[in-house]
């Protein structure tokens, strides 16, 4: 077990190490900093004393460890739109916004996909299990930006049930959780649906019914357990998606997260703030999938064992 | 001569699946008794309604496409096709068990062996924590696993499958029910485990006059292992007695061929006997006899209506169902 956490440890800080290297060389590919982080009539002179203080003078290899010893501090410079602040301090002020809009919304699906999908599995080819499959369908077909407008249209605008936008209460987070999440219960619903349905037909949970096992039990601990791995592996993707998919929900509903901020920084050119809130995702997505396999072996015991 | 009462009798068992092709009868009036401390072997091949019928006795068949539809199950005096689904989980594991044929899948591979002997036994005991572990280890000792009070650690893609098999027999045993169902429990086994496995199984009958119903398609199997036996056809039971009787002096056409086609270490053949043909299909079913088609003693009358069931003269509960016995001296049966 702790050899096996070990590795995952190594592994997740090497996936961060590459990730800080496609950062720095997509600031490197994007064009001379120095250029867009001067004032239009500023001389040569200034240039070159820039040059100078971020080191772009230096070698490549050597401007990338620069980069990373100060990425490490946190420190990845300023931003260029919004003087006077640090880029991470920028990113790091509305991270709670995006992780409570996006745990909200991961923690809603799974407690809504899991189940549905377990009773879908229990009973197949029923009304329910047919109910189901239409709810999956439309999450899967509907785009999120598109959901978005949808619901404000009518549960907004037209009801007068939910604010629009903006950041409150759990009003607030109503309509951009479900714009959010309806697309991942679908797709965990059905992956729990079928992983269920394959534990459900095998030997040892005849043998759970043989022993006299209530057939709760047999469905809610001896057949979810181990059809929970399939689930728990896409919610490791999920979590990933949440994120990048705040980029846009963000947008749409006026949220003031590091989606909303990643857009401002983009089309302001920002690229401290860009290189930010990427090396921020990454982080919380590399963090998530430690989390899940973590769980993995908690769940089985022949990873523990390995 | 004095025999004591069946503790399971089954009458006329009907079991109805729906199938794409039309509903089916997996099961078609099968009937058996089973006394204490005595096993019956059910033999035929794949798709005769062994497993079927072993499924229904524990009323397990896969729903919603199977359904027991007819007949009765006595089991220790109550006819448990007719109690609650409440009162049927006591039975389960209390009264009858059954241990399935591949141990490898027979095990949740992500709960310790000690968490599914003691959920066993926890099912039909109310006791503390602590006594309950003791009597799994217990269980496991009977079936003669080694240091069990280490091995209720484990898990079980730790153990091999010989040992495996044992844990699924304590988690049977675990509750000291009255009737074992066994659907082919060594056949994914070693040979040589697998006689130590159908030892144990017979020392723990002597000690505890457990009833067995032994589920196989190996011959040798059944000789080692039971008393009587019956031989299943397309559903039906064609033919039943005991042991020696039907090895010595079988009377159905079908009961003869399958003997034949068992290789034997006296003799030295070029080719095993094969019965020609196929079984039937279950939605396409002959009107008389089931095995008609393959038979080489069939008559008119054979396709025409199904045998009655007739009875050996020599009283010994040796029945069979083939008009071949129409004008011999058995008897038609009563029941």
């Amino acid at each position: 077990m702790q050899r096996y956490l070990l590795r995952r440890v190594f592994q997740s800080l090497l996936a961060m190490l590459a990730i800080s290297v496609i950062a720095f060389a997509l600031s490197q590919l994007s064009g001379s900093p120095v250029d867009s982080m001067l004032p239009q009539d500023a001389g040569p002179e200034e240039a070159e004393r820039l040059t100078k203080l971020w080191g772009l003078d230096r070698p490549v290899h050597e401007q990338y460890f620069i980069f990373l010893g100060n990425a490490l501090q946190g420190n990845l410079g300023q931003s260029i739109k919004w003087q006077g602040q640090s880029a991470m301090g920028l990113v790091l002020e509305r991270l709670p916004a995006t992780l409570q809009l996006g745990g909200f919304a991961i923690i809603v699906s799974t407690l809504i996909a899991v189940p549905v999908g377990v009773i879908a599995a229990v009973y197949k080819n029923t009304p329910f299990d047919a109910f189901g499959k239409i709810i999956a369908l439309l999450g899967q077909a509907m785009p999120n930006f598109w959901l978005g407008i949808v619901l404000i249209w009518i549960f907004a605008v037209h009801l007068k049930w939910l604010p629009t936008s903006g950041r409150g209460g759990l009003s607030h987070m109503i309509l951009p959780a479900i714009a959010m999440g309806w697309f991942q219960v679908a797709a965990l619903m059905r992956l729990t649906r079928s992983a269920m349905l394959e534990v459900l037909d095998s030997e040892y949970v005849k043998l759970a019914r043989i022993k006299g096992v209530p057939e709760w039990r047999v469905v809610w601990v001896h057949a979810l357990r181990n059809a929970a791995i399939v689930p728990l592996t896409y919610f490791g993707l999920i979590a990933g998606s949440i994120f990048t998919g705040s980029v846009v929900i963000e947008t749409v509903f006026a949220w003031p997260g590091t989606g909303l901020l990643a857009i401002d920084a983009i089309r302001g050119r920002d690229f401290p703030v860009v290189q930010a809130v990427v090396l921020t995702f990454a982080g919380v997505f590399i963090l998530v999938n430690l989390l899940v396999d973590t769980l993995y072996a908690y769940l089985d015991p022949r990873i523990r064992y390995k | 001569m004095h025999q004591v009462a069946p503790v399971i009798e089954v009458q006329n068992l009907e079991t109805r699946i729906d199938t794409k092709m039309g509903p089916i009868k997996a099961v078609d009036g099968v009937s058996f008794s089973v006394r204490p401390g005595e096993t019956l072997g059910i033999v035929g091949e794949s798709g005769s309604g062994k497993s079927v019928t072993a499924l229904s006795l524990l009323r397990l068949v896969p729903k919603p496409a199977a359904k027991i539809v007819g007949g009765a199950i006595i089991l220790d005096g109550e006819d448990i096709l007719t109690v609650s689904e409440t009162r049927m989980r006591d039975i389960r594991g209390g009264k009858i068990s059954m241990i399935l044929q591949d141990p490898q899948t027979s095990l949740n591979p992500v709960f310790t062996i000690g968490s599914q002997v003691v959920e066993a036994i926890a099912t039909h005991l109310k006791a503390a924590q602590r006594e309950l572990l003791n009597r799994a280890v217990e269980a496991l000792r009977h079936v003669r696993v080694a240091d069990p009070k280490r091995r209720v650690e484990d898990y079980p893609h730790q153990m091999s499958g010989g040992m495996k098999q044992r844990v699924v027999g304590a988690i049977a045993l675990g509750s000291n029910p009255k009737v074992l169902i066994a659907d082919e429990p060594t056949t994914a086994l070693d040979v040589t485990i697998q006689a130590q496995y159908l030892q144990l199984l017979k020392d723990i009958q002597a000690e505890t006059g457990l009833a067995i119903i032994f589920i196989t398609h190996d011959f040798g199997v059944v000789a080692r292992m039971c008393d009587h036996v019956a031989v299943m056809y397309a559903g039906r039971v064609v033919e039943q007695g005991p042991v020696q009787e039907i090895f010595s002096n079988p009377a159905h056409p079908y009961t003869k061929a399958l003997l034949s086609s068992v290789p034997s270490v006296e003799e030295d053949v070029e080719r095993l006997y094969s019965i020609r043909g196929q079984p039937p299909a279950f939605w396409d079913m002959p009107k008389g006899c089931r095995f008609a088609p393959r038979c080489d003693q069939a008559m008119s009358k054979c396709e025409a209506d199904y045998p009655p069931t007739y009875e050996s003269p020599a009283g010994t509960q040796h029945c069979a169902s083939c008009w071949a016995l129409e004008d011999t001296e058995w008897t038609p049966s009563r029941s």
